[in-house]
This record gives structure tokens, C-alpha cells and sequence, in this order.
């Protein structure tokens, strides 16, 4: 064969060089507290300030009182999102009435800031199916997915049907995490969205963590937002703990598909203070106090909160004060939970089918004969 | 009436429903220019569009949760996925949402998606594209499964399958796109999608068959009935719902039953036919049910596929047994 001491293409280059462009995470605020890009930053006013931390604010106590509800028995799966805050709520800010939403499990606050409600998210967790009267409402959301990367191939769809529905300024918005990023329905999402130059918007919320997995053992790459770049697609990475910079650049990504540009995907840069779920997993199974305690540094609320109190926007009874009123709204939320009416196994075997099959037909019959006792 | 092949009646029946309904699309791999690797939506992108008619990236997992986002934003998706075996990496898809929607939304969203496949043996393919996954699917509640025996039905189902508004899995038998001809009406018509049919009237045992084994029943009531036994032949078309009621009817009259089907006894219609016979119907009978199935190995190399397969000689031999019971 011809000498084989010259390589004819540089791997090794290439290799280290790759992610180059996608790990450039932008930020507004630092951990700090200090503002690192004033021009970004002045592009918010005091109202929106208080706005996104309001909002942060509400998904924090939100989380806490469900927590609550959970330790009491009160409550069946539910994926906390403590820290998670400002990815979030900075990437729900960004979203317009008329978008689809193709949320994961972890994305109840976004689904809730759509449209759905507390008591929805509430009854999701319990298992009624009142949980999804969002639809009938007209909220444009899908369920929370559960099989991880179903969603962003339902959400290429949408894009399409979206594209095909001449609907001007919509878009369809999906969420996953870093472990999603693995499943082959991720891709297939991404390529599909790309192919037809459909307007989605695609999220990874890099948490760190599937369940016990680090992100590290998902791949390879540097990045996660490398990951559009196979199928044409366009990517950044955002400092997820910096709810200035996700919503601005939520909103860039949501403007440049709703321009029918194709899709985008963006990776925030967040973590998951707490267990995967509240069902009995236990992270010091698999990290370490010293691992968190950098993420815990960088807590999206302290943030936020030094800013606006150095600016006179916000003080500690402001924020008493609202996460008392929020969980006073989700105490109520889950008293009408509660009250859901008993459930009918008639009513599931109706809506198997449009019109049933002899078998469930019969089902019905036996069910309903049952439930009129 | 013209005369057409059973792949013919099912490109007429899509005809009829792309121009019957402007929300209706089809797309998959090759469907577009090439017009399937079967022809079967030959012709359809020239007269609708490629708006209408379009191919995609080559990934069934994404063709088939590309059509629920579809449905979704009020569209009404016809998938083709092109060989039944690569319905393997779409099972998600199918029974993991797409069959749900109903039942998870109360009503209020369906989803009106016909998947199309070709499937079955005989026709010597590579591994995966033969094969009677028909068991697989009739398990999840929220989907139908059909599949036709003859252009007739062919063109009545699809329009049918397309029309009804919950998920249907609609296959195609590959044996019978070019070996079978027949007359098809001009036009719209439909045959339900939740009723057997009696093919061929008899009163002394009865056979209840779905796809080419239809074909291969028919061919054991010709040659039994120079002996004057008289075999009733019952096509099952729909394998989710099963029509109990016109099997019953059959051997109330017949007393005798076999069930032929050509997947793995293991798996396929079959099973679910001689359980609701068992529980429901048995007393009619003054023998036992007679299964003609494959055996239960992984369906065969292409060379050894006429020696696995199912055929006539296996019913009648299972016939004659049951009628000598």
C-alpha cells in the first residue's frame, strides 16, 4: 500500500476541535451576581426583572409544596425540578399562546405557565384522567412523555403540520434531558423537523443527571447542542442557571424557526438539586456533596434575587410573601384535586375506540352495571 | 367494473380518499416519485402534489410519531411503513401513543392514522419483510388491525380504514398485490373494517382464515366438495376486533371448525378465534378446534419458505381429521 507515515485526513484535528462552536455558553448574570453582558441586560425592563423572578419564585414554591404533598402520601410520580428553575421558566417565557408544547415528565411548570393548571398538573401525578382537560380547553399541549424522545418526534410532526396549516408565528416547542439526547427518537425528531424545514424549537434541559447516570457516560461529545449539527441543525449552549440568557435565547431560537428558518436546538446548562423522582431515588447512591455543591453555588434564584435587590426591585418579604400566597394557590389546587370525582372504567372502555368493538361494548355493560351499584 | 390486481384496488381506494379529503396525506419511503417499491402509490404525487404526497427520511420511528404530530394539528396522516417487519422500530409509536390518544384525551383528540404494510410469505424476500406480525398489534387496545383477502375489499377497506377515526393497521399481502384480479366498483365504497365475511357458503365444517390463507381455504372447499363435503369459508378481514358473530353463526350451522392463519401458531388471530369459540361458543361444536398455523420458529430463509408456509394440503389435512373426529 502507499506509506502509511502521512495521514491523509487529521481525526485527532477534527476531533478536539469539533464542538468548538456549540460550547460558548451565554450568559447575562454570573453566580455572582455581577453582570457580565450590560447590553443583554438592558434589553429587560425593572417589570420584566421581577417578572422572571417572580416566575422562578413561583416554580421554587411550586416544587417545595409538592414535595410536601408527596412526603404525605398525597401524590403519585413526580420528577422534581429544584434547579431547574430558570431553565424553565426562561424557556416557558419565550413561548407564545399559539404553540404546540411537547413537554417531558420534569416539565409540569411549563405545561402549567401554557395553560394547564395546578390541579391538572396535580391529578397528572395521582393518575385521573381529568389531568388532561387541558385539551378540551384549548391549551396547545401534549402529555408530559414519558417514553423518553417520543416527544420530539411528535413534535417534528407538528412543525410540519403547522407549516402545511399556513399558521404564521407558531411553533412547536419540545423539551428533553441530557439522558434524552441517547434516544434514537431524539435524532429522528431533529432530522425529521430539519428535513421539512419545520418550525420547532427543540430543548435539551442538560440536568447532569438520568437518573444515576452522568451525562458524561451519554456520549462523547462536549456538547449537547453539537447534537442538531449532523441533521443541518443549528445549535447553542445557555447557562440554564441564568434565566436572563435562556429566555434570550429561547426567544432568538423561537423567532428564527417561527421565521421558517427550520428548527433549532438549544442545550441549557442546568442541574438537578434534588432525586430524579420522588419515588425513592437517592443521588447519594451516585454523587457526591462536593460534586453539587458548585451547582449549588450556582442557584438561579441567588442570582436573580442579588440583582434585583442591589437594584431595589426585591427584598426577602416580597418573596415571603408571594411563596405564601403560591402555596396557598396550590393547597387549594390540590383540595379540588382531591375532589376529582371517582373515576369509571366505563368511561376509559368509551373512549378506547370511537365507536366500540362487540368486546368492549359488552365490557361496558358489565362495568356499567357495576359502577350504578 | 374493471378488473383490477389487489394492489391496484388499494392505489384507487388512496385516490379516493386524497380527493375526497384535502387533509389527508400520504407519505413514507419511496412513496413519493418512485411511487412505492411496490407501486402501489404509483401516480399519486403527480395528481396531488407533493404537498400531499411526499417521501421521508428513512426512519419508521419518526414516520409514525411524525404522524401523530400530524393528527395533532388536524391533519389525516396515511403512513406507509415498507416492510411489516420494520414496524419493529415503531412500536412505540404505535402502541405507546398513538393508540392512547383517545382513551388519554377522554374523546376529545383521535387519531385518525392509517398505517399501511405489506407483509407475508412466499414471495422470497430478505429477512424482515415477510413476516405475519399481525400478533404483535392485536394485543393494544385503541387499534385496529385489518388486513383483505381480495381487491374488492382491498379498495372497501382502505377507504374505510382512512375514513374511521382511530388508528388502524392496514396490511397488505404480498403475494396477493399481482396474483389476484378481480372486479372493482368505480368510485367510492366501503367495506366495515369490524366484519367477516362469509366467502363461500358450505354446511359441514367451517374455516375461518384471514389474507392468503383465505386463497388456500378456498382451494380445499373446491377440491372437498367433489366429494360432496361442503366447507364454509370464512375471511376474517378485521384480527382487532374479531367478528365473533358471523364465526358463530357459521358453526351453529357447521359444528366444525379450523382456523387457519399463516404466522407462527404462537402468535397471529388464530388463538384469539378458538378462545372466543372456547368461552363462548363451544358447545356448538362436536369436535375440536382445528388450527392450521406456521410453526413456531423465526419465519424461515427464503429458500425453505414454501416448505414452512401453510397451504392448502395442510388445511385439508386438518380438514379431513376434524370432519373424522
Amino acid at each position: 500500500m502507499a506509506a502509511e507515515d502521512k495521514q491523509v485526513v487529521d481525526f485527532a484535528k477534527i476531533k478536539s476541535t469539533m464542538s468548538d462552536p456549540y460550547k460558548k455558553p451565554i450568559q447575562v448574570i454570573d453566580e455572582n451576581g455581577k453582570i457580565v453582558n450590560q447590553e443583554l441586560f438592558d434589553r429587560f425592563s425593572d417589570d420584566d426583572l421581577v417578572n422572571l423572578m417572580e416566575k422562578m419564585v413561583w416554580e421554587r414554591a411550586l416544587h417545595e409544596q409538592t414535595m410536601n404533598f408527596s412526603r404525605q402520601g398525597r401524590l403519585g410520580f413526580y420528577a422534581p425540578t429544584y434547579g431547574e428553575e430558570a431553565s424553565e421558566m426562561g424557556t416557558a417565557s419565550a413561548m407564545k399562546k399559539q404553540d404546540y408544547l411537547f413537554p417531558a415528565y420534569r416539565d409540569l411548570p411549563q405545561l402549567i405557565q401554557h395553560g394547564a393548571t395546578v390541579k391538572e398538573g396535580y391529578l397528572w401525578s395521582k393518575g385521573h384522567y381529568q389531568c388532561y382537560d387541558y385539551f378540551r380547553e384549548g391549551v396547545r399541549a401534549w402529555i408530559p412523555q414519558i417514553i423518553i424522545g417520543a416527544q420530539y418526534v411528535q413534535a417534528a410532526g407538528a412543525a410540519l403540520g403547522i407549516k402545511k396549516n399556513g399558521e404564521k408565528d407558531t411553533v412547536a416547542y419540545a423539551f428533553t434531558g441530557d439522558g434524552g439526547t441517547s434516544q434514537g427518537d431524539f435524532y429522528e425528531g431533529v432530522n425529521f423537523a430539519s428535513s421539512f424545514q419545520a418550525p420547532a424549537v427543540f430543548f435539551v434541559q442538560n440536568n447532569g443527571w438520568a437518573i444515576s447516570v452522568p451525562r458524561n457516560t451519554q456520549t462523547a461529545a462536549e456538547t449537547l447542542a453539537q447534537k442538531g449539527v449532523a441533521s443541518g441543525v443549528p445549535g447553542t449552549q445557555v447557562d440554564g442557571m441564568d434565566i436572563l440568557a435562556t429566555y434570550l435565547v429561547a426567544k432568538d431560537a423561537r423567532d428564527f424557526a417561527a421565521a421558517g428558518n427550520g428548527p433549532v436546538l438549544v442545550e441549557t446548562l442546568t442541574y438537578r438539586f434534588g432525586a430524579h423522582s420522588s419515588a425513592g431515588d437517592d443521588p447519594s447512591r451516585y454523587r457526591t456533596k462536593e460534586q453539587e455543591k458548585p451547582w449549588f453555588d450556582r442557584d438561579p434564584l441567588i442570582r436573580l434575587r442579588k440583582v434585583l435587590t442591589d437594584k431595589k426591585l426585591w427584598d426577602q418579604d416580597k418573596e415571603d410573601q408571594l411563596v405564601a400566597q403560591y402555596k396557598d394557590e396550590f393547597k387549594q389546587a390540590m383540595k379540588d384535586a382531591e375532589a376529582a370525582p371517582k373515576q369509571k372504567i366505563s368511561d376509559f372502555l368509551k373512549h378506547t375506540f370511537e365507536v366500540p368493538t362487540p368486546d368492549v361494548a359488552a365490557d361496558i355493560k358489565k362495568f356499567e352495571a357495576k359502577e350504578s351499584k | 367494473m374493471a378488473k383490477l390486481t389487489y394492489i391496484k384496488a388499494i392505489t384507487d381506494g388512496l385516490d379516493q380518499v386524497l380527493q375526497n379529503d384535502p387533509k389527508t396525506l400520504i407519505f413514507g419511503e419511496d412513496v413519493g416519485k418512485n411511487g412505492g417499491v411496490f407501486r402501489t402509490t404509483e401516480g399519486l404525487q403527480d395528481k396531488y402534489g407533493t404537498d400531499r404526497v411526499f417521501d421521508t427520511p428513512l426512519a419508521e420511528s419518526g414516520i409514525l410519531g411524525m404522524s401523530i404530530g400530524l393528527s395533532l394539528t388536524g391533519w389525516r396522516p396515511i403512513p406507509e411503513i415498507q416492510f411489516m417487519g420494520f414496524t419493529m422500530e415503531a412500536v412505540d409509536s404505535i402502541g405507546g401513543q398513538m393508540s392512547r390518544n383517545r382513551f388519554r384525551s377522554s374523546g376529545d383528540i383521535s387519531m385518525p392514522i392509517t398505517i399501511r404494510t405489506p407483509f407475508g410469505g412466499g414471495t422470497h424476500t430478505a429477512e424482515l419483510h415477510g413476516d405475519s406480525l399481525e400478533g404483535l398489534f392485536i394485543g393494544i387496545p385503541g387499534l385496529r388491525v385489518v388486513t383483505p383477502a381480495n381487491p374488492y375489499d382491498a379498495k372497501g377497506m382502505i377507504i374505510a380504514a382512512v375514513e374511521n377515526n382511530d388508528p388502524v393497521l392496514f396490511m397488505e399481502n404480498l403475494k396477493l398485490y399481482r396474483s389476484m384480479k378481480a372486479e372493482v366498483p368505480e368510485g367510492h365504497y366501503t367495506v366495515p373494517l369490524d366484519k367477516a365475511n362469509v366467502v363461500r357458503e358450505g354446511s359441514d365444517i367451517t374455516i375461518v382464515a384471514y389474507s392468503a390463507e383465505v386463497n388456500e381455504a378456498l382451494k380445499v372447499a373446491d377440491k372437498l366438495e367433489k366429494e360432496n363435503i361442503s366447507v364454509e369459508v370464512i375471511d376474517l378481514r378485521s384480527l382487532s376486533p374479531i367478528d365473533d358473530e358471523t364465526i358463530f353463526a357459521s358453526i351453529d350451522k357447521t359444528h366444525k371448525v379450523v382456523i387457519a392463519q399463516e404466522a407462527q401458531k404462537m402468535t397471529g388471530a388464530g388463538a384469539k378465534v378458538a378462545a372466543d369459540i372456547a368461552e363462548k361458543d363451544i358447545m356448538s361444536l362436536d369436535a375440536p378446534i382445528g388450527r392450521v398455523a406456521a410453526p413456531d420458529s423465526i419465519f424461515p430463509f427464503a429458500m425453505a419458505e414454501n416448505d414452512w408456509l401453510p397451504d392448502a394440503d395442510d388445511i385439508e389435512d386438518k380438514v379431513r381429521e376434524i370432519l373424522n373426529y
